[in-house]
């Protein structure tokens, strides 16, 4: 008997991240007929989770703050508890990392990134899609396991889930693992704050620059208007490559993914590496000598020219309106 | 005891451009134009590891799993300063094939043993990329150091090493996570943690002499089996042109008006 | 996204220096209504100028290539993009060292500064060089460095301010239509652009181009391999982009060039890699663009080593952070390709450009869109100097292999190919083959230069081998022997090479008549020796023609000459079809009989009239030889009484034995084209287009004006007129030389050609045209017992008797002026070939 599909809930002390919730939307849209059931790891206690048809709250001693193996080791023992028809989570940094837990401890297979996934017919392995290359190139693959466990690609589900139960209502069912003597070994001790005004993931803008910008002093251009707009600055692998920008900087598949509602990309051509990191933004501007990039073929609105002449004249633009 | 033996476990993939292109089958890239290159996170463990042998003595083992082309990224790897490099390949993958998760740990994890037993030593640290850039699996490390007994944590930024234990800092979303885990431990390194240096004119031809070891082994298919690639459709995105040059900034200011920013 | 224009007057595709140069040019000559695209962006689409090194060592043994290359470094230099570093080429090994003596010589001919050095003074201007293993230096002090993006740029806008040009990036070139064979239009991913010209100025894409049209451009994409090494103190400690020359380190074909506080290290010694135009990719496909693929580490690693050997100092413990293989051109014989081609009307190729060459080229193609000819002689880089054979893909690649590791090597001008040999042979190859032929290539085919099997004669004749290893390679005293012995008796020399055009028609004589400066309305039967001129009236050919009926003439010409001459006659051709042009090449196979005893041994084989009376000098007519008709003309080219004969391919080995045999009893020898070309040729001061004659000199100055001037109209007669109005500025001259005692190592030294002429002081001879003296042909003339020189010489040095020197592996030779003109200095009232 199949049990209801569990869904981990991605959340840091208690604050749960939207992106999450995706999950659960890809739960459902895995097991059309089947109740969900959220998991909440270690937590004093917890709310009902809004979309599952059930919440899990695991409780122990070990699992005060996030702690991968002892995550993944609680998760599993509930899975063992419960036989569900999957394990699936976002695949947000920990997400995939706990799901590799799972995985491990099962040894079973693990497909992350997944984008689509139809359950085979009894006993014939899944059908599934999956983001490589950072989404650049999709798989299909074959997922053959008794426990399927699987996370969602970001951004492909949405946050918000319909045709859920209203969360007041849903139980929340307490859970409390063995767990080994091993399990507390990897868990945050302490942790450091950065001071930092405008991030790269949660500016409503941010102004990047790559290859075109040919060196460190290039960038003081692209600081100034984004000091002018409140936005963060943002750079291509290359540039971080070069060293031109820290790496905190960098956008892209070994960088952040960020979501703005404007990005301004300046001389960058579009890499499908750099591409992956920002595709979410909800508008593109690309200032590029290359009509033909790659990033100003899939942008929103373009300039056409050396970023070196617009973006000063923007600034003076923007400071002229200003007075 | 003397320093510290580490032990970095890489991937070779190919370096493409905007535009993947695939193979007539659909079952691989098109890499004819293509250079191949460390997957970028293993770079940076490759890096972490020469910084930890600079600092506390030691040695380095580069180990990977794939064709034997992978023997390039291998002696790029000691171009750079890495002592031992390790190639763990067979037929199948010489042909093309492509190894599941599942496989690559336990491939991997049966040459970690392999080559501790034959040092009779264990290695202090292991380092892995926190994915790779092509398949990004996100697991591979965490498989190989569940099946050895190892603590494991991934997307780690920042490695120190102290009186035999590692701390390890992640990136969270207003600052650093500290880990602190007792040696031996294995970590999943991301790009950032360093910038990884390029090799010297004698470094890479001291790689050319180096000896890769390598050993077969046996393909044991894993639950996830690749059957083809795709390119994802594209949306046509109507690019509205506002300009070119400096006489595009009113235009860009226009916009940046409507859409509320400035 | 662009707003290509619908029509143009021409096209030019491609957006690198040269298609750049190209359109400025042009706009400068007043051509207007010039559209210009690229497939990718501007500044920088993706080609080859994208990754070059921008720099220009000057000096180039070939007069072409220096010229365009100087011409270029002016024109960079006038932009402000031109920044001088100086260069040194070190040697490493003695062989070297002479090869600095000869640059040392044509520094000297096309006066550029430039000086040798030992290794203290190499260490001196680039300190970290391990001179250990230097054994000295060329040093050029204005070597340069130049911004060829920015010349670009400056190209493009001085196009546009003269409202003849339109840029548009990102266009894709999807066909070019053709129609009768003419450019019609040009079909692209945005429209449809009619045009009367295209300009393929596309590099290491031009062959995808031109195929479109149906025509070839015969390059290959070839790689090029750089790394970058970096950060070094020592250069960053300059503050510049360019601090130190620039080091050829010429033995290991690698050069080091400072970039910033990096170092360059580039080769052309690894093994050649070919690339096909069709294949290289997408600028979206490429991490960086499609003419920087991944490099290839193990081809570059004994490069490494000899890097590390020269600069150990600096490059041991940098880091190599940037590696490409760079894609550029390469070409079967190393030249540009450049011109009209063959196949297509108004289709032009302006490809295989180097930055070294690019605005100098840029220039020529514009100048000779214009005008019909260049003011720099375009003859080497014509691109219908290839025959059909040397037109395709396996050629290009097998000559291109074989000449990339020559980049930098030391090339014999008289250096034969070893790959694409035997591929055109004379029917009667085996025999010469059996007489130990030793075969130089000609057009493709397999000419005997000499036959071992004269070698008793060089005894025989006292002729002394040459003692310098240079001065006698690929060169043999039997040539010397086999010209004294033609001379004496008879000589048979292969001629099969001969180029044949057959041109036939009611309207082939007025065909002609426009073409030539010498009147061709002459007799059936006669001959007439004519030079061919651009519209500016200087050198496009010299040729024989023989009018053979009424309405039919048959046009011979050299081996080397025969498709660049193809092209200029079906070019002219008219429409209509009153002339027919058939090159008949291959169905003739041409044997020379030439000497005191060639007309007994004629004589003896026919019993047709071919007496004085019947046939004089100068005329033509078939005879049977027992019973194969052959055709007999009565003419040399080596100052004997004999016959060109012209014989059916398919009887030219019957016909070579009936000659072997009879003339067996006149002790015939078989004479190679060393004599033919060279020896006998210069004896009679004989003038060889591409050698003595090209555009930049008239036929005045070259000595072949006749008295008058036909009164039909013909290409280039109103440069002709003025040239015969106007005082010669340079007359062609027969030179001795006096002696030949190397003043360095007291061995005798014999000139190869291409040498400066120098007055007694040294100083170079340079006409009031601006063109220097330098040696045009150079030979033994064993009947006249010097050695001889051709060289264009002021009017007031072109004085029979004027002494003066010549310049060779740097040291100084005297000469004298044996002939001024045309003159033979053997027999020269040409009484053994006329009489």
């Amino acid at each position: 008997m199949t049990g209801a599909p569990l869904v981990l809930i991605d959340h840091d002390r208690g604050v749960v991240g939207d992106d999450t919730r995706q999950a659960l939307a890809f739960a459902r849209a895995c097991f059309p007929d089947l109740p969900i059931a959220a998991v909440v790891i270690g937590r004093e206690q917890t709310e009902p989770i809004a979309g599952a048809d059930t919440t899990f709250h695991i409780r122990h001693t070990a699992l005060v703050d996030y702690a991968p193996e002892a995550w993944g080791d609680a998760l599993h023992e509930l899975a063992v508890a419960q036989s569900p028809g999957a394990i699936v989570a976002t695949g947000t940094e920990r997400g995939n990392e706990v799901l590799a837990h799972v995985a491990a401890i099962a040894d079973q297979p693990f497909a992350s990134n997944v984008i689509e996934a139809v359950a085979g017919a009894s006993g014939t392995p899944w059908q599934i899609r999956r983001l490589r290359w950072g989404g650049s190139l999709l798989e299909d693959a074959t997922l053959d396991a008794t426990l399927p466990i699987m996370s969602c690609a970001l951004h492909v589900f949405p946050n918000e889930i319909s045709g859920g139960p209203p969360n007041a209502d849903t139980p929340v069912v307490e859970f409390v693992p063995t767990l080994g003597p091993d399990a507390g070994r990897t868990r945050i001790v302490d942790r450091v704050r950065v001071a930092e005004g405008i991030t790269l993931t949660t500016a409503p803008v941010v102004v990047s620059g790559g290859r075109g910008v040919g060196s460190e002093e290039g960038f003081a251009a692209i600081e100034a208007l984004a000091e002018l707009l409140g936005a963060a600055v943002g750079c291509s692998r290359v540039v971080t490559n070069q060293g031109w920008r820290p790496h905190a900087d960098q956008v892209g598949q070994t960088g952040k993914r960020v979501a703005p509602d404007l990005y301004i990309a300046c001389g960058i051509s579009g890499a499908i590496q750099h591409w992956v990191g920002m595709q979410a933004a909800k508008n593109v501007l690309a200032i590029n000598t290359d009509p033909d990039a790659p990033m100003v073929t899939k942008a929103d609105y373009a300039v056409i020219g050396d970023l070196h002449e617009i973006v000063p004249a923007i600034v003076a633009e923007i400071r002229r309106r200003r007075t | 005891m003397s320093g510290l033996r580490i032990l970095v476990c890489v991937k070779r993939v190919p370096a493409p451009g905007a535009q993947i292109t695939l193979t007539p089958d659909a079952r691989a890239v098109d890499a004819r134009n293509l250079a191949f290159t460390t997957s970028p996170h293993e770079e940076c463990a490759v890096e972490a590891a020469l910084q930890l042998v600079e600092a506390h003595g030691g040695d380095i083992t580069v180990l990977t799993v794939g064709p034997p082309e992978a023997e390039e990224q291998l002696r790029f790897s000691v171009s750079v300063g890495v002592q031992h490099a390790v190639l763990l390949t067979n037929d199948e993958l010489a042909a093309g094939g492509d190894l599941d998760p599942q496989a690559t740990a336990r491939t991997i994890t049966r040459g970690v043993r392999t080559l501790e037993t034959e040092a009779a030593r264990p290695f202090d640290v292991l380092l892995f990329g926190n994915e790779s850039a092509d398949s990004g699996g996100f697991q591979v490390g965490v498989r190989v150091a569940r099946m050895l007994g190892l603590p494991i944590v991934n997307g780690i930024k920042g490695i120190a090493i102290a009186d035999g234990v590692l701390t390890a800092r992640r990136e969270g979303d207003a600052g650093f996570e500290v880990y602190r885990m007792p040696l031996p431990a294995a970590v999943g390194v991301k790009e950032g943690i360093n910038l990884p240096r390029y090799p010297t004119l004698p470094g890479r031809l001291r790689s050319k002499k180096a000896e890769v070891r390598s050993w077969p082994f046996v393909t044991e298919p894993g639950g996830l089996t690749m059957v083809r690639f795709a390119t994802p459709t594209v949306e046509l995105t109507e690019t509205v042109v506002l300009g070119a040059g400096a006489g595009a900034a009113g235009a860009v200011v226009d916009l940046l008006v409507e859409l509320g920013i400035a | 996204m662009s707003d290509l224009p619908t029509a143009a007057r021409v096209v030019v595709i491609g957006s690198g220096i040269v298609g750049n140069s190209v359109v400025a040019h042009l706009a400068e000559l007043g051509w207007r209504d010039i559209v210009q695209f690229d497939k990718g962006p501007l500044p920088n689409p993706g080609g080859s100028t994208g990754h070059a090194s921008n720099f220009i060592f000057p000096v180039d043994h070939n007069r072409e290539m220096a010229a365009l290359t100087l011409d270029s470094q002016r024109q960079y230099a006038a932009m402000g993009v031109n920044t001088t570093c100086g260069g040194i080429e070190i040697a490493r090994n003695p062989e070297r060292m002479e090869e600095f003596r000869r640059r040392m010589t044509s520094a000297t001919a096309w006066g550029v500064d430039a000086e040798l050095l030992t290794p203290a003074e190499v260490a001196k201007l680039v300190p970290f060089v391990n001179t250990e293993i230097v054994l000295g230096g060329f040093y050029t002090p204005s070597v340069s460095v130049v911004d060829s993006l920015r010349a670009g740029t400056i190209f493009r806008e001085r196009a546009i301010e003269l409202g003849a040009l339109k840029t548009v990036a990102a266009v894709e070139v999807l066909d070019i239509e053709v129609e009768q064979g003419r450019v019609q239009a040009v079909v692209t991913d945005q429209g449809r652009l009619a045009t009367e010209y295209v300009v393929v100025a596309c590099g290491v894409w031009s062959p995808r181009i031109a195929a479109m049209a149906g025509a070839t451009i015969p390059l290959t994409p070839a790689v090029h391999q750089m790394i970058d090494v970096g950060p070094i103190p020592e250069l960053e400690a300059t503050g510049n982009e360019i601090g130190f020359p620039i080091i050829r380190d010429m033995d290991t074909f690698c050069y080091e060039r400072q970039t910033g506080g990096s170092m360059e290290v580039g080769s052309y010694a690894h093994r050649p890699i070919f690339h096909r135009a069709d294949d290289i990719p997408s600028i979206k496909e490429s991490r960086l663009s499609p003419t920087e693929l991944p490099f290839t580490a193990d081809d570059f690693d004994q490069q490494l080593e000899e890097a590390l050997e020269l600069m150990p100092d600096i490059l041991s413990t940098a880091e190599m952070k940037y590696a490409i293989n760079g894609l550029l051109s390469l070409t079967p014989d190393g030249f540009p390709l450049l011109g009209e081609t063959a196949e297509v009307q108004n289709l032009w190729s302006a490809a295989a450009v180097w930055i070294k060459e690019g605005p100098g080229v840029g220039r020529m193609i514009a100048e000779w869109m214009t005008h019909g000819a260049s003011e720099i002689d375009a003859h080497h880089s014509d691109i219908t100097r290839f025959y059909r054979y040397a037109r395709n893909d396996h050629h290009v690649r097998a000559r291109c292999a074989e000449h990339y590791n020559k980049t930098y090597g030391i090339v014999h001008p008289r250096e034969q190919w070893a790959s694409e040999r035997n591929m055109r042979c004379a029917p009667y190859h085996a025999r010469t083959q059996a007489l130990g032929a030793v075969y130089f290539q000609a057009g493709g085919w397999e000419r005997p230069h000499w036959y071992e099997s004269n070698a008793a004669l060089v005894e025989h004749y006292g002729i002394e081998d040459r003692p310098h290893e240079w001065d006698a390679r690929w060169w043999s005293p039997i040539m010397n022997a086999e010209h004294l012995a033609m001379r004496a008796g008879v000589g048979m020399i292969d001629l099969a090479p001969f180029v044949v055009f057959d041109i036939n028609g009611p309207g082939a004589l007025d065909y002609l008549q426009h073409l030539t400066v010498n009147n061709c309305n002459v007799a059936v039967g006669r001959s007439i020796y004519t030079p061919l001129l651009d519209p500016r009236g200087g050198f496009r050919t010299d040729l024989t023609i023989l009018r053979l009926a009424d309405d039919a003439f048959r046009v011979v010409t050299g081996a080397f000459d025969g498709p660049r001459d193809a092209h200029w006659f079906r070019s002219h051709l008219p429409t209509g079809g009153s002339v027919t042009f058939v090159d008949n090449t291959s169905a003739y196979a041409t044997i020379g009989v030439w000497g005191p005893k060639a007309r007994a041994l004629v004589e003896s084989l026919t019993s047709d009239d071919i007496s004085d009376a019947a046939l004089p000098y100068g005329s033509t007519a078939e005879v049977l030889i027992d019973s194969i008709t052959v055709r007999l003309f009565r003419i040399s080219y080596v100052g004997e009484h004999g016959w060109e004969i012209y014989v059916p391919s398919d009887n030219a080995l019957a016909i070579w034995d009936r000659l072997w045999e009879a003339g067996q009893a006149f002790g015939v020898t078989a004479v190679g084209a060393g004599v033919y070309g060279t020896t006998g040729r210069l004896e009679k001061g004989y003038r060889l287009m591409g050698a003595e004659l090209d555009g930049e000199y008239t036929p005045v100055e070259a000595g072949l004006a006749r008295p008058k001037v036909k009164t039909a109209d013909f290409i280039g007669k109103d440069g002709y007129l003025a040239a015969r109005e106007a005082e010669p500025a340079a007359v062609l001259c027969t030179l001795t030389v006096e002696n030949h005692i190397s003043p360095r190592d007291g061995i005798a030294r014999f000139m190869c050609g291409s040498e400066p002429i120098l007055t007694l002081d040294g100083e170079r001879i340079v006409d009031a045209k601006g063109r220097v003296s330098i040696v045009t042909s150079a030979g033994a003339g064993p009947s006249v017992g010097k050695f001889l020189l051709l060289a264009y010489l002021p009017p007031e040095h072109a004085v029979v008797g004027t002494d003066l020197l010549v310049r060779y592996m740097n040291e100084d030779y005297p000469v004298r002026v044996a002939v001024a003109g045309s003159r033979p200095l053997f027999d020269p009232d040409d009484a053994r070939m006329k009489g």
